[in-house]
């Protein structure tokens, strides 16, 4: 049998697929854990033993230990369950946007509203 | 026979609850996406519906990537709002309609869309912040039904898919032996990318191209594949498929009733459509 192909077509893009899906089902499955806010607190207050509680293998830990969106990414994290690990820490999509690109928060800002001229 | 009296496509970004619980409707950052919605009030105290069917995206609330439908309803008798994660309020739960919700149910499965049927069922932003920017004031005067499409986890169903549906979805309104008047909403997009090196990705000249496919020729976005449609919109742009299954309700011949297209609200392009059958 022939695996599932995966497409990247789009530069600066990791379309979750089949491939990420299954890559990051730990990763995302904390995240999704966080809708609950005392799962939130559970993990704040012992990040180490909750992240070993989802089975997150050493490059998700390594993602999630430095707070990092494009090596949460990496190791299979969906934007949409990301956003609730970011939530955390009362990070909102201008800080995340701005990390990814390597931008200061005001010029990621900027850049949004320049796609509006 | 019940009637679809229009369709209300808009943008459902979270941003858009925090707005609403700090009272920023005038802030002049908030100001042009917020003074699209009372014309729209307007058009439902004239149209007065009693049911809308909306047609949204779960953000992993009521589906986790355990178990991910291409396409969902709801046949719950009320359906609730939940934490997301962020913090922001829980809405006030809405009425469901589960005889109509198995009339659409039987209509479109009997049409070969293999649905996944809910009767308990937790919605998201993406239900309830489009609600709350048509009845600000919560009380809920209309029944609803929840149609899900997997815009998350690739593959997702094409535009094609989902204009097929929405036609599927506008004959099943039409054939529920009720006389009640319909509303369908759509939400999501317009073009927007929180991921990646690429996030912050806009494209005014696509959305403004597709809201105006979305009067003139309403399967124009069905000849593009969803990859595509991430390239041209973004990854969360392709929300947009939400909107094509509210148009595919609707007759080929439409009416504008408004539209407002403002960038950006938090990093997307929103759009704001209401749109009428003629004919």
């Amino acid at each position: 049998m022939p695996a599932a192909t995966s497409r990247q077509p789009v530069p600066g893009t990791t379309i979750f697929d089949g491939e990420q899906a299954r890559k990051g089902y730990a990763l995302n499955k904390m995240c999704y854990s966080f809708n609950d806010a005392v799962n939130r607190r559970a993990f704040v207050a012992d990040e180490d033993a909750y992240c070993a509680r989802y089975g997150l293998n050493a490059q998700q830990r390594e993602a999630i230990r430095n707070r990092n969106v494009l090596q949460l990414i990496d190791a299979g994290g969906n934007a949409y369950y990301l956003a609730k690990f970011a939530g955390i820490f009362g990070l909102d999509m201008q800080d995340i946007g701005a990390q990814q690109t390597g931008m200061t928060k005001d010029q990621f800002k900027a850049k949004l509203l320049a796609a509006g001229k | 026979m019940a009637k679809i009296v229009g369709t209300i496509t808009t943008s459902h970004v979270p941003a858009i609850g925090g707005a609403i619980a700090k009272g920023l409707q005038n802030d002049p950052y908030w100001k042009p996406f917020f003074d699209g919605f009372p014309p729209v009030r307007e058009w439902l105290a004239r149209v007065k519906p009693d049911v809308v069917v909306l047609v949204y995206n779960d953000h992993g609330l009521n589906f986790f990537l355990d178990k991910m439908p291409t396409f969902a309803v709801g046949a719950a008798a009320e359906y609730r709002n939940a934490d997301e994660g962020w913090g922001i309020p829980t809405l006030p739960p809405f009425r469901g309609d589960p005889e109509l919700s198995w009339h659409l149910i039987e209509q479109l499965v009997a049409e070969e869309f293999d649905l996944v049927t809910c009767q308990e069922m937790v919605v998201d932003h993406a239900f309830t912040l489009p609600m709350a920017l048509c009845w600000p004031d919560m009380k809920w005067p209309v029944r609803t039904v929840p149609v899900c499409v997997n815009t998350v986890q690739a593959p997702l169903p094409s535009a094609a898919r989902c204009y097929k549906l929405g036609q599927a979805l506008g004959r099943a309104i039409s054939s529920w032996p009720g006389d009640e008047r319909v509303v369908v909403m759509g939400t999501g997009g317009l073009s927007h990318q929180l991921d990646g090196e690429r996030a912050g990705f806009i494209n005014k000249e696509f959305d403004l191209r597709f809201m105006d496919s979305m009067v003139t020729d309403p399967a124009w976005a069905t000849k593009y594949s969803t990859s595509e449609i991430v390239e041209l919109s973004g990854t969360q742009g392709v929300e947009l498929l939400n909107w094509v299954v509210a148009r595919g309700t609707l007759p080929q011949k439409v009416h504008k009733e408004l539209a407002n297209y403002h960038i950006p609200i938090s990093n997307t392009a929103s759009g704001l459509m209401v749109l009428e059958p003629l004919g």
